[in-house]
């Protein structure tokens, strides 16, 4: 399962969808949360800006990248966009599998491939009142490098 | 014509998100960048930056690519989701 939404997601109920099938002998999930610092600055608040024709195909490419080089039995990927609050749920990857390895390995890929190729953009605001946009991380380019991706 | 869009704060810098353009005189993304550089000296740096990312119809691409009549073109600055 793909989403894109604004409204909050919930874990129990992601978990639960994701342990359905047979087979599943492992469920690794990440969640992302809204920071309240961030490179020196307190945060107090988060937009998230995306290019709505592309983010959902971008999502699905990732999934089908991380399919052909892992034992997947079901995954979900949820994104937010919009104004969210510090500690707000973010981002979800959920993974279920037949063992652990596969599914530690393929939740860190669709992560860090995320990070750099899915086109989300953050546009933070400090205790100053103060709005600008996030700048990329050279650390989560170095993150990407380790899968070998061309 | 060829749609050409720009996202975050590439759209702040330029001020517009969206405009339409001949494709005739655009075959290909760095014609096309040459020719959007030559509006003036704001449009030049914003759009020289190495960082700056481009998609042809939704799908990650690169500079060399050709551009045909009724595509998208999207350019960004990296992608800072997760």
């Amino acid at each position: 399962m793909i989403s894109v939404q604004q409204k909050d997601f919930n874990q129990q109920i992601e978990y639960d969808r994701l342990r359905q099938a047979s087979h599943t002998g492992a469920v690794v999930t990440f969640t992302g949360l809204v920071r309240d610092i961030n490179q020196g600055e307190q945060i107090t608040a988060l937009t998230l800006e995306h290019y709505p024709a592309m983010t959902e195909k971008a999502l699905i490419d990732i999934v089908e990248q991380a399919k052909a080089r892992w034992s997947i039995i079901n995954v979900t990927v949820i994104h937010r966009v919009g104004e969210l609050q510090l500690l707000d749920q973010i981002v979800f990857v959920g993974i279920a599998s037949l063992h652990r390895g596969d599914a530690f390995a393929a939740c860190e890929f669709i992560i860090d491939y995320l990070k750099t190729q899915a086109p989300f953009w953050k546009k933070e605001t400090n205790s100053e009142g103060e709005s600008y946009w996030v700048d990329a991380r050279e650390s989560d380019q170095t993150a990407l490098n380790k899968w070998n991706m061309v | 014509m060829i749609k050409v869009l720009f996202f975050a704060q590439l759209r702040d810098q330029l001020g517009i998100s969206e405009l339409s353009l001949n494709s005739d005189d655009n075959p290909n993304v760095q014609v096309l960048l040459n020719n959007l550089k030559d509006k003036n000296e704001n449009w030049d740096r914003v759009l020289s930056k190495a960082t700056l990312m481009v998609a042809i119809n939704q799908t990650m691409s690169n500079k060399t690519a050709t551009i045909v009549s009724g595509d998208e073109v999207a350019f960004f600055p990296p992608v800072t989701g997760g």
